[in-house]
């Protein structure tokens, strides 16, 4: 297995991770007792998914690392994630509008994972894709509610389009590791699954009445490891116990 | 809101009253649950919604402090149990809420009251958890005292309160193994890890021995509770039960329990007399996080507000189309 299949590996298994990192913010804050529930939910299940692809890449890599290496022993530069998922929580609304335009990049990359010539990837994947239809189920009601709800949370939905959908194009743009991992049979062109997301992403901001953006210059790096400043301060607090005992177990 | 038993006459003939008062008190005498459409005393109304109140505020308070280690947590199948935990305990104050709901209350009305100060929740989470042990230390002492009340709860007289904790009981138990889990890895860890779940114990001891409440001696509910069956022990039977069961356990993680009067006697542990004053001044707002605590909630609550409403407004529009 070569390198680019792991790292094809780590772009979905670190944006999964860092998602998962931010939800748990919302845990005893949300709006409503409902949504503490849910929220964490999606954290837990999108947090599986890291566990499940990390220690695949683990096992691909066969250099001794496992999920807790990967995880906690990376600096920001050595993660692979997309940059949708470090920016801040925000409102409730900028946190609904990040789920939404990563669960609908999610029901269409899980479906395709699930054929992947790795079977242990296809098994996660399987069992993601159910878990992902549900979320986009969530996120896109809530992008609807505050949409099309008062003028208060349409003022804040806008201003959350503004902000995040610069950074909604990076997770469909190909590059060397993708193709690689795409000929391999592992994983799919990030590019193939641009058309089900635009077509999901603009009727919900159609029925939300939201605008959808032109497309703007899409921000870049992450999936090669250029971040933004958020990533390193959310690392700082994920790894500081885990770095402060080396090589304790927990 | 539920409106089952609201609608009983107020204006009852006394021997009305008092022949309905007997028929419920041989109800409870027979172990017979009360449901929500029966009659009941208004002072069983009242002690039960105050009781399962305090219950669901206990819950949803209780996750901030063990929400707090959420984004440290130092692996990542810690972090997936200790998120699940969390959840559980908001499942457990959904529940409760509306146990309580079924007695003529409505939750907005009960989170006014725990958001206002005037509602109690349990005074241990006003504590702080200061290190990543904190987090088994709360599963295994808070849960576990926690578990110690609530199982008999699960033959409370009030049928939706009873029923409601036959589940919680179940997670919580789950949760009180993870926490011991935790810190027996600590326990058995390197000397920083050991030194870190020792601390935990000391700073967590006595406030969960607190816990059941202050003692036989001084308890005002304890007579009434115990005779219509809400509760089934008293506050000093339980805190014995409990550190019956919690010092071998201690023992067995090679950790000192901090009371130096813990003693065997051959049937019970005995141990010395906790710091009421501490416990009191805690209750009545001074620990060091019951403001901490209920600014959390009321920011939560009012930075929700707006999202609520669109959620409100969002159903209104539908219901037009």
């Amino acid at each position: 297995m070569g390198d680019h299949e792991v790292e094809a590996l780590l772009r979905v298994a670190d944006s999964c991770l860092v998602l998962a990192q931010r939800l748990t913010g919302w845990c005893g804050h949300a709006p409503a007792l409902e949504e503490d529930i849910a929220l964490a939910n999606v954290a837990l299940d999108v947090l599986g998914q890291a566990r499940g692809l990390l220690t695949r890449a683990g096992e691909l890599e066969a250099a001794g690392r496992d999920e807790d290496a990967l995880a906690y022993l990376r600096d920001a530069p050595d993660f692979r994630n997309l940059l949708l998922v470090e920016q801040p929580n925000g409102d409730f609304a900028h946190t609904m509008l990040r789920q939404f335009l990563f669960d609908a990049w999610a029901v269409e990359l899980w479906p395709e994972l699930a054929s992947s010539t790795d079977p242990v990837i296809a098994g996660i994947a399987g069992k993601a894709a159910k878990e992902a239809a549900y979320h986009l189920r969530h996120s896109a009601g809530w992008v609807e509610r505050l949409g099309d709800g008062t003028d208060e949370s349409h003022r804040r939905m806008l201003a959350s389009l503004e902000d995040l959908w610069p950074y909604a194009g990076e997770a469909f743009l190909d590059d060397d590791v993708d193709r690689a991992a795409a000929e391999a049979g592992l994983a799919p062109l990030p590019s193939s699954l641009l058309a089900g997301w635009r077509a999901r992403v603009e009727a919900v901001l159609t029925e939300s009445t939201l605008p959808v953006p032109p497309d703007p210059w899409w921000q870049r790096g992450g999936r090669q490891g250029r971040h933004t400043e958020q990533l390193t301060r959310l690392l700082a607090e994920m790894q500081v116990v885990h770095r402060a005992y080396p090589g304790a177990r927990w | 809101m539920c409106t089952q038993g609201l609608d009983q006459p107020r204006t009852l003939a006394a021997e009305d009253v008092s022949a309905r008062a007997e028929h419920f008190e041989a109800r409870v005498a027979a172990e017979d649950k009360i449901e929500p459409p029966d009659w009941m005393p208004d002072a069983y109304r009242a002690l039960l919604i105050r009781q399962i109140a305090q219950h669901a505020h206990s819950e949803i308070v209780g996750m901030l402090p063990e929400g707090n280690w959420l984004s440290r947590a130092p692996s990542l199948r810690r972090k997936g149990i200790l998120l699940a935990k969390v959840q559980d305990e908001a499942g457990h104050g959904l529940y409760l809420y509306s146990a309580a709901e079924t007695l003529g209350v409505t939750r907005d009305e009960l989170v006014d009251q725990l958001l206002a100060g005037t509602a109690k929740y349990s005074s241990i989470f006003n504590y702080p958890t200061l290190t990543w042990a904190d987090v088994g230390a709360v599963g295994w002492l808070v849960d576990g005292a926690a578990i110690m009340n609530q199982v008999p709860l699960c033959r409370c007289s009030y049928g939706p309160y009873a029923r409601a904790m036959v589940r919680i009981c179940r997670e919580e138990s789950f949760h009180q193994r993870q926490g011991f889990e935790l810190l027996t890895v600590l326990a058995q860890g390197t000397p920083a890890q050991h030194a870190m779940a020792q601390d935990a114990l000391d700073r967590w001891w006595w406030p969960a021995v607190m816990m059941f409440g202050p003692p036989d001696s001084e308890s005002t509910h304890n007579d009434r509770s115990l005779r219509w069956k809400v509760k089934r022990f008293t506050n000093d039977e339980l805190r014995q039960k409990f550190v019956d069961l919690t010092v071998p356990q201690a023992q067995f993680l090679a950790l000192t329990v901090p009371d130096p009067d813990l003693a065997y006697d051959g049937e019970h542990w005995r141990f010395g007399k906790p710091d009421w004053s501490e416990f009191k001044r805690v209750v009545k707002g001074d620990g060091p996080c019951n403001r901490e605590r209920l600014v959390a909630r009321r920011t939560a609550h009012e930075d929700g507000a707006w999202v609520r409403e669109a959620a409100v407004a969002h159903a209104a529009k539908r219901v037009l189309v």
